[in-house]
């Protein structure tokens, strides 16, 4: 039975991991080669990088951040933001990436998704998603960072995206995001139960409950944080043994990650 | 030195990668003179087993291969594993490289998502020292819709996706691993480890 993965996310911008409370108020927060090797230490299943640069040559510098975690980092890397090619595609996975994630980009061409799939299999595309509740029982797409309401259905999205090739989704609340007051479970049920690709979910965690709450109420195999970890709110190991010890199936690393030296990593 | 075959197919920067992190002398290479002269082989692949048995075969490495699988530690990861059976029927019957008997299917596990995809738990079949100075039932990473069907005995490890299916398998100087060791975390590096120190 697969484990229940726990995936720490990082936003990169100019090469720097930075944090933001529902996409705005942005702080920087600590180098991503080492946050990830120190993820990688602790136990993380999976390590999402999302580029937030604007700029053109801040895109070179990630990459390089790409390649130097690929060298350290010996789990799976997912990488997202400003992939809008079959090109981009390449470009990551050659630098050492696992997955792609697609967002924005994938709303504007869903054929995106069908090319990344059937050049690079459907096990690297990942279809990131923002979504943000309408009504009762309903969700419209958000892209460009959660700016632009794309009146787009979420249900229908996920469905086409998994149609088009996408191997996994990554839903993320705009509602919950930044809140820590847990995941959107009605969103994440209405998602899980409307495709059949592993669902990560994103957005609003903020306790140890909050992820016994989301593998025991939705489908989701794989649960997303951020800043909980960033600020060492929580340690990946605490959730692994909380998760373990209600009765979930994880992955819990052997040897204890040496002194707690994150906060050198810091600014 | 240890020779990763390079015959265009798949991630083999993250199987480079994780040997020189851990300082184990590799080379990533095409050149038949390189994997004769090699101590032990690396055979990596992702992607479909006939495009990738054509493609050995287009670089001419198909015969260098098997020579180094009968002389030298060899090891054969995901679709590399999948390659070491006798047979694959990935959207057609392909002759794979023979190194063991056994046919490479297309996994059907009742109620379960294919591809068979994340972190997966071993499960301890026979001695293989690939596996030594790990624990009983390690997590490692899997991405893979096929899978291997061989004689138990050659089975050093199974996993559990609907039915027991060989995550690892080892005869003689042959190994082959249907996870990515390369993305399986300090498990994944122990079984490197233990690899470089059989050439």
């Amino acid at each position: 039975m697969l484990a229940k993965r726990i995936i720490p996310c990082l936003d990169v911008r100019n090469g720097k991991v930075v944090k933001g409370v529902n996409f705005e108020g942005i702080k920087e927060v600590g180098d991503p080669v080492a946050l990830a090797a120190k993820y990688d230490r602790e136990g993380a299943d999976e390590i999402v990088f999302y580029d937030i640069t604007a700029s053109h040559e801040g895109r070179g510098v990630f990459l390089d951040v790409v390649k130097e975690t690929a060298r350290r980092v010996f789990v799976p890397l997912t990488v997202g933001g400003g992939i809008s090619s079959a090109e981009d595609i390449k470009r990551v996975l050659r630098a050492g990436a696992d997955k792609v994630s697609v967002n924005s980009s994938a709303v504007r061409d869903p054929e995106l998704i069908r090319e990344g799939a059937r050049i690079f299999g459907s096990q690297c595309i990942c279809l990131g998603v923002d979504a943000k509740k309408t009504g009762d029982g309903k969700w419209t797409v958000y892209i460009n960072g959660g700016r632009i309401d794309m009146k787009l259905d979420l249900v229908e999205w996920v469905k086409k995206a998994e149609a088009l090739g996408a191997g996994e989704i990554c839903l993320n609340s705009i509602d919950t995001d930044g809140t820590k007051a847990g995941f959107d479970i009605d969103m994440l049920n209405a998602v899980c139960n409307s495709v059949n690709i592993p669902v990560i979910a994103s957005g609003g965690c903020g306790s140890l409950m909050h992820f016994t709450e989301v593998f025991r109420e939705t489908g989701a195999s794989a649960a997303l944080a951020a800043s909980l970890f960033h600020y060492r709110e929580l340690k990946i190991p605490q959730v692994k043994e909380s998760l373990k010890k209600d009765g979930f199936p994880v992955r819990i690393t052997a040897a204890p990650p040496e002194t707690d030296s994150l906060e050198d990593e810091l600014f | 030195m240890i020779a990763i075959v390079d015959y265009g197919a798949g991630n083999i920067f993250s199987v480079q990668n994780a040997l020189k992190f851990l300082e184990i002398d590799c080379t990533l290479t095409s050149d038949p003179i390189f994997i004769d002269g090699a101590d032990g082989v690396i055979l990596p692949g992702v992607g479909a087993f006939p495009a990738a048995m054509k493609k050995l075969d287009e670089a001419g490495l198909t015969d260098t291969v098997k020579r180094a699988a009968a002389e030298k530690p060899f090891l054969g990861i995901c679709l590399g594993m999948q390659m070491i059976f006798s047979k694959g029927y990935e959207f057609e019957e392909c002759e794979g490289l023979g190194l063991i008997e056994g046919e490479v299917r297309l996994m059907e596990p009742e109620g379960l998502d294919i591809p068979h995809m994340g972190w997966n738990r071993l499960i301890k079949n026979n001695d293989c020292p690939l596996l030594s100075g790990l624990g009983d039932d390690e997590y490692v990473y899997f991405v893979h819709s096929y899978a291997a069907h061989c004689a138990d005995k050659d089975v050093a490890a199974y996993t559990d996706y609907g039915s027991n299916i060989p995550a690892l398998v080892h005869r003689g100087n042959v190994y082959g691993a249907q996870f990515h060791p390369e993305k399986s975390g300090q498990v994944g590096l122990k079984m490197l480890k233990n690899f470089a120190a059989l050439v």
